[in-house]
């Protein structure tokens, strides 16, 4: 690896004027899995590696029946699916959490380091989309909060200038009747990179669809979120044939390419068998019934 | 900018450590080169395969994905304090009985990552050992062996502990 200096600033305002004073040199570090790979490989050249680990700010995770969730952006797997609140509110997050490599690192990675690495395939992001996740950036100059689907713009390319970070992820509290869930297709059991994904969130009234969000992992430059989906489950009876339309939308919203893991064609197949399997769930954990 | 080394202070196997290392290197790089403790191994370098797993505050990680910087203050536990005053830990009891490992590279791993499990879950059953050893490669045994390994493990723990 290139020579690097680390800095390891204890508290935000100390991390603020350190990504200040380095700009476009700093990279955040989190847990490490996707940037001390790509740095050896010599895909990232950045001069100085900046540790958010020790600052609160990106270390909290704390739920509110009001607030909803704040999620650090250096929260490691682990500590998410190991927490209760979560368990409970954001089963959507622990299907994608739980299935981000293995044990290991799972131990290391974050949801917010997931979302900074801009991966078209991201497990992470889809869910965060669907569940309306906001991401709070900072900066010595100030604050701002983008929704997660506008974050990233390319394949490895985020809204974040030089000299800022992203502090945490904020999801709303899930309302009543609400459900969510993320699925990927690889082709074996675990330990893969999604050759397509799907995440989903329902809100069900009076046996329709009051609200929906359907974003999907892979079949794009960036995280897709289809609102062509959304739209036309909106007031829909909840039924297989309200899923199979949203399923069809987001067939033909997917912009795949071909690759080593799968064609375009089977890509966008995937979108639609996902989207109508996750949202299956979803109905479920929304208290739902598909009949 | 200054190209300085960085000065650790640490826990290792239960003793307190310190040592200098560059910012780049991983604290693979400094378990085994700088400290000489090479029980851990290289494997892919990347975080696939699960050879250089140590415990790192209760959990297992890739220590070829964390930087030497970052175990100040941590407690880190490799294969080298497995044991215990010279007896074998369950674990490496149970991988030599059970024949769980040919030429020896992954085993470090698969013991220490093991281990952790036992800790959390004295009693796991087959996919739970299979869904946590997920990110280990063993390109011989075929992991029969190792998961009845672990098996006989949790039996030894639980013996012992009864």
């Amino acid at each position: 690896m290139h020579w690097i200096d680390y800095l390891r600033p204890r508290t935000l305002d100390e991390c603020l004027d350190a990504f200040a004073e380095h700009g476009e040199a700093a990279r955040a570090l989190a847990g490490g899995t996707d940037l001390l790979v790509q740095m050896r490989e010599g895909r990232r050249s950045n001069a100085v590696v900046i540790d958010v680990k020790a600052v609160e700010e990106c270390n909290q995770l704390s739920y509110d029946d009001s607030e909803g969730l704040t999620l650090g952006a250096a929260v490691p797997c682990y500590r998410i699916y190991g927490d209760e609140a979560v368990r409970r509110h954001y089963p959507g997050l622990i299907d994608s959490v739980s299935m981000i490599g293995g044990t290991q690192i799972q131990g290391r990675a974050s949801v917010g380091g997931n979302l900074c690495n801009a991966s078209p395939s991201a497990d992470a992001v889809p869910a965060l989309i669907a569940l309306r996740a906001t991401c709070l950036i900072a900066s010595s100059e100030g604050w701002r909060n983008v929704p997660v689907e506008d974050f990233c713009t390319g394949p490895g390319q985020t809204v974040l200038r030089p000299s800022e970070v992203l502090l945490a992820l904020l999801l709303p509290p899930p309302e009543p009747g609400s459900g969510a869930c993320y699925l990927r297709f690889i082709p074996r059991n675990e330990m893969d990179i999604a050759v397509a994904g799907a995440g989903v969130s329902v809100r069900l009234s009076g046996g329709r669809f009051a609200d929906a969000r359907v974003a999907l992992a892979a079949v794009a430059p960036t995280p897709l979120l289809v609102r062509e989906a959304g739209e036309v489950l909106k007031g829909r009876p909840v039924d297989r044939n309200a899923l199979g339309l949203a399923g069809e939308a987001a067939r033909a919203a997917a912009r795949p390419i071909s690759d080593m893991r799968g064609t375009a064609e089977y890509r966008s197949n995937l979108c639609a068998v996902l989207t109508r399997r996750a949202l299956e769930t979803a109905v479920q954990r929304a208290g739902g019934d598909l009949g | 900018m200054a190209m300085r080394s960085i000065h650790v202070q640490t826990t290792i196997n239960g003793q307190p450590a310190e040592f200098l290392c560059e910012p780049r290197q991983s604290l693979l790089e400094v378990l085994r080169d700088v400290l000489r403790l090479t029980g851990t191994k290289e494997g892919c370098n990347d975080g696939n395969c699960g050879a250089c797993t140590v415990e790192m505050d209760g959990r297992i990680v890739p220590a070829c994905l964390v930087l030497g910087a970052e175990a100040e203050g941590a407690r880190i536990l490799t294969v080298e304090g497995i044991a215990e005053g010279g007896a074998l830990h369950p674990v490496q009891a149970a991988f030599l009985e059970g024949a769980a490992l040919q030429c020896g590279v992954c085993t470090p791993g698969f013991i220490v990552a093991a281990k952790v499990l036992l800790d959390a879950n004295p009693d796991p059953t087959e996919s739970e050992i299979r869904l946590w050893l997920a990110n280990n490669l063993c390109r011989c045994t075929g992991y029969d062996k190792i998961v009845r390994s672990v098996q006989a493990a949790a039996k030894i723990r639980q013996e012992t502990a009864a």
